[in-house]
Order: structure tokens, then sequence, then C-alpha cells
């Protein structure tokens, strides 16, 4: 009972539902999530500003924003310190390590932004946020999920990668394998019926039997 | 606020904006590609310039105002 009371208090998001609308102060003025309709967007959190691993993942996504550009993607950062806190904090990063940081960043100083995305994790801190990803399509709904832990910093050749995976399946109508990344095979979608699993065995995929063909995009 | 500053007036990010708007109405998309602004940041932007009085919106478009008008001629 007191295990499933926790889970309801984080109240996550749902993979394909519509994300939770918002309006917010930000770095680079009010901003809604309808502000953002018609590109991709990566909302992230981060616990804290002036903190060393978030000072890693800020600087790891600026190196990788015209990386998301390419992908018709913006990012969109969030923590629970105030406009003034992260104005000087991204003007610290530029200053002492020569980064400048090109995306909005959230002040959700009463975190309601966070509650909204489940980004609230009492059991690691019952003041900040942990380091969420969510990856929102352009129609907003929520494509996919990260949660890591206040320890450990994301990897931004995986953030990259979930991104193009999601938009080659969107794109081509097929599935992705473990460790695929954009050149590799992919996966055709399982047959729904017996003569869909016989016929694709006559198709030209590369079968390792009828439920798993790949193929060259 | 990126084009509207706490004293009312457009910020050059509101300006450029605003100039955008010289020749007619346009779609935030069509702003965004003629101004090179992220088309979310457009968005914000002309919700700002609207609530300050510089534009009018019509028909998913966005046209200066008289007050607009005269910032920009």
């Amino acid at each position: 009972m007191a295990e499933e009371s926790r889970t309801e208090e984080v109240g996550l998001p749902v993979l394909g539902r519509k994300a939770p609308e918002f309006e917010a102060v930000t770095t680079q003025g009010t901003l809604r999530l309808s502000d953002f309709e018609g590109t991709w967007l990566v909302l992230f959190s981060h616990p804290a500003d002036f903190t060393p691993v978030c000072t890693t993942e800020f600087i790891a996504f600026s190196k990788i924003y015209e990386e998301l550009k390419k992908r018709n993607t913006e990012l969109l950062g969030l923590s629970v310190d105030s406009v003034s806190s992260h104005i000087a904090w991204i003007r610290n990063v530029e200053k002492k390590m020569r980064v400048k940081i090109p995306f909005p960043i959230i002040a959700d100083l009463n975190k309601e932004v966070a509650k909204k995305y489940g980004m609230m994790h009492p059991e690691q801190s019952k003041t900040e946020t942990v380091r969420c990803v969510f990856v929102i399509d352009p129609e907003s709904k929520i494509r996919a999920m990260l949660y890591y832990p206040l320890t450990t910093g994301r990897n931004m050749k995986e953030i990259l990668r979930l991104i193009d995976a999601l938009q080659t399946t969107d794109k081509h109508n097929v599935a992705t394998p473990a460790n695929w990344k954009p050149g590799d095979p992919v996966v055709v979608p399982p047959p729904a019926t017996a003569e869909q699993a016989e016929e694709r065995l006559k198709e030209g995929y590369k079968c390792k039997d009828w439920y798993l063909c790949m193929k060259k995009l | 606020m990126p084009c509207v500053s706490p004293d009312g007036k457009p910020t050059s990010s509101g300006i450029a904006l605003l100039l955008s708007l010289k020749n007619g109405a346009l779609s935030p998309k069509e702003i965004a590609s003629k101004t090179g602004q992220p088309l979310f940041r457009v968005r914000s932007g002309l919700r700002e310039l609207k609530n300050a009085g510089f534009v009018e919106e019509t028909e998913d478009k966005y046209r200066l105002s008289e007050n607009g008008k005269t910032l920009v001629h």
C-alpha cells in the first residue's frame, strides 16, 4: 500500500499520450508547450544550477544543439531554480567554460511543470528534479522518456540515436533493433496474420524466421 | 521578456518581428522563415507583442497595429 501511494505521488506521463501543456517562465521569455508544435522537442530536467554533473551535461547538450536542429528538434531545459540563477549560471559557463547555452531553461520554482512530468522522485531528492528526458513529437505526443538518478550524467549520443530511431520509425513504418544506428538494417514489423507470416518470407527481406525479418532502407 | 522590455518598449528581437510585418500580415511560420528565429520564439514573441498592442492577430496571421506601424515606418 505504501509503495502504491509513492507511485501515485510521482505521476509519470504516458508514452503516446499528449504531453502535459504548460506555460512557464524561461531564460528566453514565457513559453508554452504549444509554442513547439510542428517541431520535435527534447524537454529535459536537471537537479540544480551551479552543480558539477549538471554543468557537464549543459555543455554536452549545447554541443549537440546543431545536430538537433538538423533533426527539426528544439531543446528546453528545466530546474526548480529561478531565472536569475539560470542567467547567472549560463553566463558563468560561457565565461569559464567558453560554451554558450543556446536553448531556453524553465525556471520551475513552484515545481508545477516538474510535477506534471513526474520529475520529482523523493527517494532521490525532496527538493530537486531527477535527470529526465522527454522526447515530444511535432503533434505534442510523448514518444520516449528517460529517467536518470542525480549521480549519473546522460549520454548525448543515445539521445540523438533515440531521435533518429523515432523519426526513422515514423518515416518508414519500421522498428529498430538493439544498438541500431542510422544506416543499419531495420526490423520489419511482425506479421498480424498467418497469411502475412507466409507471404513475408517471399518478399526479399533478410529473415531469421517469419517473426524476425530485417531490411535495408 | 524577449520581445517587450519591462518598460513596455519592444526589444531588438521584438523590433525584428515587427519589421518582418512591414509589408503585410504573415503567419508565425512565415515570420520564422523570414527572420531566422526559431518558431517557438516567434510564437512566444508575437504573444507578447500582441498583449503590448503592437500587433493584431487575424485568421492565424499577424499584422502591425497602429502602434506597431508608428515604430517601424
